[in-house]
């Protein structure tokens, strides 16, 4: 009973720097964001009598509910677009590299080396009016002027979202591929299946952990970009990350930016619970 | 073994791996329901020579025949066998209901219908309240019952088994040994089994091979290779043998009389083993095969004095090591302790041992 608890007493002590940091790094700020949502704006200065008053604008007022709509399209397109080109890569250094698959790993998550702006903008100077893409097209006759719709637009964002945040997909799906044990492969061949069906019902199912994590490690973050939409996206492809900012900047209504950003969050979370369950439920239904 | 009744073939079967030779020119029929070993230190081409039967590795040269037709350019799914892997390799996202009617899928059967095969699987090999318990919740043995049933079910002509067994503690390895031979009767399937184990093989096996570098040394039942081993390689693997050098002084009728050094002169049957007078020879006997006493004494053939070194009381067998003047090797000898046995006497005392003629092997090599 004694030894319990002060070997309990010793985990906490060991993790007391994380949790003093995590306490302050993130419960502080997320306890201001929640009371200041139930503030108003009143000129440079806040009336802090609380109020649900920016919770009601924001369900009522269009704007926010279609960009947050919009954000959420985005970033789902992105998150699958990048576990979709992921997936083979991964799978292919798990099981057809068979030396230095390490070196192939941080060769394909080598685009993360660089910071988060330039790769950005390289996509600009790709996509761009005058970019890569367009004059390539122009000199080879295919189009007489620059394709518009490239550089901000929608599709801009989500290629760059895809292409900035791979590593994050190929690393936990590469993790559960090469953990699978090969004689289980070899069994499910003994036992009849070709190819296609050995990946649909042994290499897939097994693999569903990490495709779990790198979709949730890609949807969460992406939701709430605000740098790609803003120098990418155009008009089209404002998110509601763009709208927050502009809040505590611009447009200087710190509680509508609170409130919007806890929206944001609580939407995240809902749509990850629907995800962890529906991921869950069909795991039961394969097996 | 002659070719007709041949349900499984290879014909000079030869596998590389890059420059490294694993298989070397094998030749082997296995008949239809038999129980067939193969024998082998590790590293000798077992699992090689296995797996190229499902069709998990190819065969460099040579052709692999199973009920008369050639594997070449079979896929391992399309091929007429099915395996027990080493590690048993249950699927650890399915309960075992599904792992067992795993296969099943191609036949398109119905629900009901699966149902029944995959009870019946349950029930045969002793698991009937499992079906819905997790594969990663089972026991060693459990999961090698279930890795068996899942190739069962199908009713492969052939069921190919890799050392199977020894990832088992000894009582239930010694139990699953009984309950496969047994199986095996039942189900009257082909049984491929690979083994390093000889006790293993020689319990279970109607043939064995025994393996070494590629290649097999005999292929024989457990009485022949333990009786009438072909060379010193194959009968020391299996169980314990002494051996003596001797040199044939005269044959006649299949028997040889040959001159052994420390034993003296003795007869022996060599069958039609091409000797000739002034050969030289390996003399083999097994420790069983011994009479020791403190006398001699009358009756047996051959006898020689020599000197005992050594004892060890194992319960229902004795284990001696005796030195005779003109063998290098102390000589093992093993007697049943029937009746009561008294506490070994006094080391490195003068005995007798004693043998006759259809105790010796004799083997060509030295
Ligand atoms: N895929 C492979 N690549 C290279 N060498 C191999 C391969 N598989 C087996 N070998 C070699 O072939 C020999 C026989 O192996 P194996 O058939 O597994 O032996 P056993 O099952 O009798 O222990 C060993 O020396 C092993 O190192
Ligand atoms: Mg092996």
């Amino acid at each position: 009973m004694m030894l319990q608890k002060s070997e309990t007493l010793r985990a906490y002590s060991l993790l007391s720097p994380t949790l003093i940091i995590m306490a302050i790094g993130i419960l502080v700020p997320f306890g201001i964001l929640i009371v200041m949502s139930f503030w108003t704006q009143v000129g440079f200065g806040f009336d802090m009598t609380p109020t649900v008053a920016n919770y009601e604008m924001a369900t009522e007022r269009p704007i926010y509910g279609a960009l947050l709509k919009r954000s959420l399209w985005m970033s789902g397109m992105a998150t699958v677009t990048t576990v979709l080109l992921c997936y083979p890569m991964a799978y292919f250094v798990a099981f057809h590299v068979h030396r230095n698959k390490m070196l192939w790993i941080v060769l394909m998550t080598l685009p993360f080396w660089t910071s988060y702006l330039l790769r950005v903008f390289a996509w600009k100077v790709v996509l761009g009016y005058d970019g890569v893409i367009n004059s390539a097209l122009m000199n080879i006759g295919l189009i007489e002027k620059p394709l518009e719709f490239l550089l901000y637009s929608q599709a801009a964002v989500i290629i760059t979202l895809a292409h900035a945040w791979a590593a994050f997909a190929i690393l936990p799906m590469y993790v559960s591929l090469e953990k699978i044990d090969r004689s289980l492969l070899e069994a499910a061949t003994d036992l009849g299946d070709g190819p296609v069906m050995r990946f649909l019902r042994i290499t897939l199912p097994l693999s569903l952990p990490g495709v779990m994590s790198a979709t949730l490690l890609i949807f969460i973050p992406t939701t709430g970009d605000y740098i790609t939409p803003a120098l990418l996206g155009g008009p089209d492809g404002v998110m509601i990350g763009n709208l927050i900012q502009k809040q505590f900047g611009a447009v200087n209504n710190w509680p509508m930016g609170a409130t919007l950003a806890i929206i944001l969050m609580l939407s995240i979370a809902m749509i990850t619970l629907v995800f962890l369950f529906a991921t869950n439920f069909v795991r039961k239904r394969i097996s | 073994m002659t070719q007709d009744n041949a349900f499984i073939s290879f014909r000079n079967v030869n596998k590389f791996f890059g420059k490294y030779q694993a298989i070397d020119d094998v030749s082997l029929d296995i008949s239809h329901g038999e129980f067939f070993s193969l024998l082998g230190s590790s590293g000798c081409g077992k699992t090689t020579l296995l797996r190229m039967l499902a069709g998990f590795e190819a065969v460099s040269s040579g052709e692999i025949y199973i009920d008369g037709q050639p594997m070449s350019g079979v896929p391992p799914h399309h091929r007429p066998v099915n395996m027990v892997f080493q590690n048993y390799a249950i699927f650890p996202h399915l309960n075992v209901r599904d792992n067992i009617a795993y296969g099943l899928r191609k036949q398109k059967l119905s629900r009901a219908k699966r149902n029944d095969m995959v009870d019946d699987m349950l029930e045969l090999i002793k698991l009937p309240e499992y079906g819905d318990h997790k594969a990663t919740q089972l026991s060693g043995g459990q999961r090698q019952r279930i890795a068996l049933a899942r190739a069962l079910i199908l009713k492969p002509k052939v069921l190919l088994l890799d050392e199977p067994l020894g990832a088992l503690d000894k009582q239930l390895r010694e139990q699953m040994q009984l309950e496969l031979r047994a199986l095996q009767k039942t189900v009257g399937i082909t049984f491929v089994f690979v083994t390093h184990d000889q006790e293993e093989a020689l319990t279970l096996s109607d043939r064995i091979a025994v393996m070494s570098e590629g290649r097999y040394l005999q292929v024989d039942t457990p009485t022949g290779l333990y009786e009438n081993p072909v060379s010193r390689e194959v009968a020391s693997f299996i169980g314990t043998m002494n051996f003596f050098d001797g040199t044939v002084t005269s044959i006649k009728d299949g028997n040889a009389v040959i001159k052994v050094d420390g034993l003296g002169e003795v007869s022996a049957p060599v069958g039609t083993m091409p000797l000739m007078a002034g050969n030289t020879v390996t003399v083999a006997i097994r420790p069983e095969k011994f009479l020791l006493t403190d006398d001699k004494p009358d009756g047996l053939q051959y006898s020689v004095k020599g000197q005992l070194n050594n004892a060890a009381y194992l319960g229902e067998r004795s284990h001696y090591y005796v030195s005779i003047e003109g063998v290098s090797q102390p000589t093992a000898v093993s007697t049943q302790n029937r009746g009561r046995t008294k506490e070994i006497e006094a080391q490195n005392r003068p005995v007798w041992l004693s043998w006759d003629s259809a105790a010796i092997v004799v083997l060509k090599d030295v």
